[in-house]
């Protein structure tokens, strides 16, 4: 009979979040700021087609970095919570905190039973009528309730100087996207083509469903 | 949820386009009703139609569900928003209606945002009738549910229309549809009323008047009624999208409607 090595629980974890975190640094940055009429998800993307935000419900969107294959299931996966509990009971009753929640059980029960975490970052934007919330989910479930602003991926501490240093919430979309867009390029020292960007908003001013994709024209980024 | 985690990575099927009824079977929450040998009375909603216009399509239904010769309900909606580039109108017991068209809204928009793009509008219809065939057993007991679909195609940039039967057998139409106790007086209106290349406001119009011809034919069939404020539902589709007539356009020409009538 053979015996597993043994392996002390500190060192399993420190390894798998090393592992995560190698993974997620990776990948290029997602910054999800508020602005005076709603929430802008914005990175770079140059695959046109193959989206890192997305909605999720009526006002509740979705933004995640990492390995695309992870965070487009937990995506889909999250649209069939909303929608089936919109469905059973009303739409009114989905929340971002409700699904962050469910975000963060399933990351954190992944990274200590499977064989490999996920190498991934979400965060749950959900417009409210007067507050907004950002819930950030990391690859071990850890789940932040964050002000203003959310940084996903890239070098975030960097990232986050750079945004806090000029955002306010009451700024307009167009600052919004001027100031994220110089923050992230400054912060990964990366020149970005206008057509390289993905954003989308939940804008406060459309109908029942929030959530918009930016055109390129809206996003035009300042060089 | 059933699942042990909220969000199970191995719930199966992130297969594309995995059905949002499909999903709420899983959890068991798809509707089903089982219902004993026998007879109940439940609200019918009645007469619906809809046709084709110049820019799109027009679908209008009465507000009246009646129990056997009794007034249910007088306000009822039976016109509705599939998503921003259709509509569906419902005939038939009229609860049944109403939760297969929030499945049918909610699969729709399931759909869009998983796959980051509409249905066709055939596969929309193909869709529907499937939910009308699961329903046949219960039609065998007289709890029928018949809609009409319509909406704008985009890829062929016109105003389509569907009619079903309750096997779920689905009908491409051409010029004009209707169903519901009083949909063969509001079809045989339409046949001499309606012509290609209408108007909204004339479309508009000649579905207020095939509406007020088959109330005055089809005793559950509700007409306009300007003292208690009920006027039908009527909405338009178009490559701009889904549009609800609000009554304080359709009020006016309700009341010149039915001066008008012989």
């Amino acid at each position: 009979m053979t015996m597993p090595f043994y392996v002390p629980p500190e060192q399993l974890i420190k390894d798998r979040a090393e592992f995560a975190r190698k993974g997620i640094q990776r990948g290029r940055p997602i910054a999800v700021v508020e602005y005076d009429g709603g929430i802008l998800l914005i990175g770079e993307n140059p695959n046109r087609s193959l989206h890192k935000t997305g909605e999720i419900y009526d006002r509740v969107a979705f933004a995640g970095v990492g390995r695309y294959n992870e965070f487009e299931m937990l995506r889909v996966a999250g649209i069939r919570y909303a929608d089936v509990k919109g469905y059973a009971y009303a739409r009114g009753d989905v929340t971002g905190k409700g699904l962050a929640n469910a975000y963060s059980q399933t990351l954190g029960q992944i990274f200590t039973h499977e064989v490999k975490p996920y190498e991934v970052e979400v965060v749950v934007a959900e417009l409210g009528d007067d507050d907004n919330h950002l819930f950030h989910v990391r690859y071990d479930g850890t789940l932040r309730d964050k002000q203003d602003f959310a940084i996903l991926g890239g070098d975030e501490e960097r990232l986050t100087e750079e945004i806090a240093s000029s955002h306010r919430p009451d700024m307009s979309l167009e600052d919004a996207v001027a100031l994220t867009t110089r923050a992230i390029q400054d912060a990964t020292e990366n020149e970005i083509a206008t057509g390289d960007w993905e954003a989308g908003v939940l804008d406060r001013s459309l109908g029942r469903r929030k959530f918009r994709r930016l055109s390129i024209d809206e996003i035009s980024p300042s060089t | 949820m059933t699942n042990a985690l909220p969000l199970s990575p191995h719930d199966p099927g992130i297969i594309p386009a995995a059905s949002f009824a499909a999903l709420l079977g899983r959890h068991d929450l798809a509707p089903t009703w089982d219902v004993p040998q026998g007879s109940i009375e439940s609200p019918e909603a009645t007469t619906i139609l809809a046709m084709r216009w110049a820019d799109g399509v027009v679908m209008a239904g009465d507000r009246r569900a009646t129990a056997g010769n009794v007034i249910a309900h007088r306000r009822v909606k039976k016109v509705y928003p599939a998503d921003d580039r259709s509509a569906v109108a419902i005939s038939g017991t009229a609860g049944m209606a109403i939760e297969l068209t929030k499945l049918f809204q909610t699969e729709l928009e399931h759909y869009e945002k998983i796959e980051d793009t509409r249905l066709s509008l055939d596969g929309k219809a193909n869709f529907l009738a499937r939910l009308v065939r699961g329903n046949l057993p219960l039609a065998f007991q007289g709890l029928v549910v018949v809609p009409l679909f319509c909406g704008y195609d985009e890829q062929e940039a016109a105003g389509k229309l569907y009619s079903f039967d309750v096997v779920g057998g689905r009908y491409d139409e051409q010029d004009y549809a209707s169903t519901g106790s009083g949909g063969s007086e509001a079809r045989a209106f339409l046949k001499s009323a309606w012509s290609a290349g209408l108007t909204e406001p004339a479309a508009i119009r000649v579905a207020v008047e095939a509406l007020v011809a088959a109330s005055e034919e089809d005793a559950a069939t509700g007409g306009p009624d300007p003292k208690r404020g009920i006027y039908p539902n009527i909405v338009t589709v178009t490559a701009q999208g889904y549009r609800e007539v609000p009554d304080e356009e359709i009020a006016p020409i309700a009341i010149d409607v039915m001066e008008g009538r012989p």
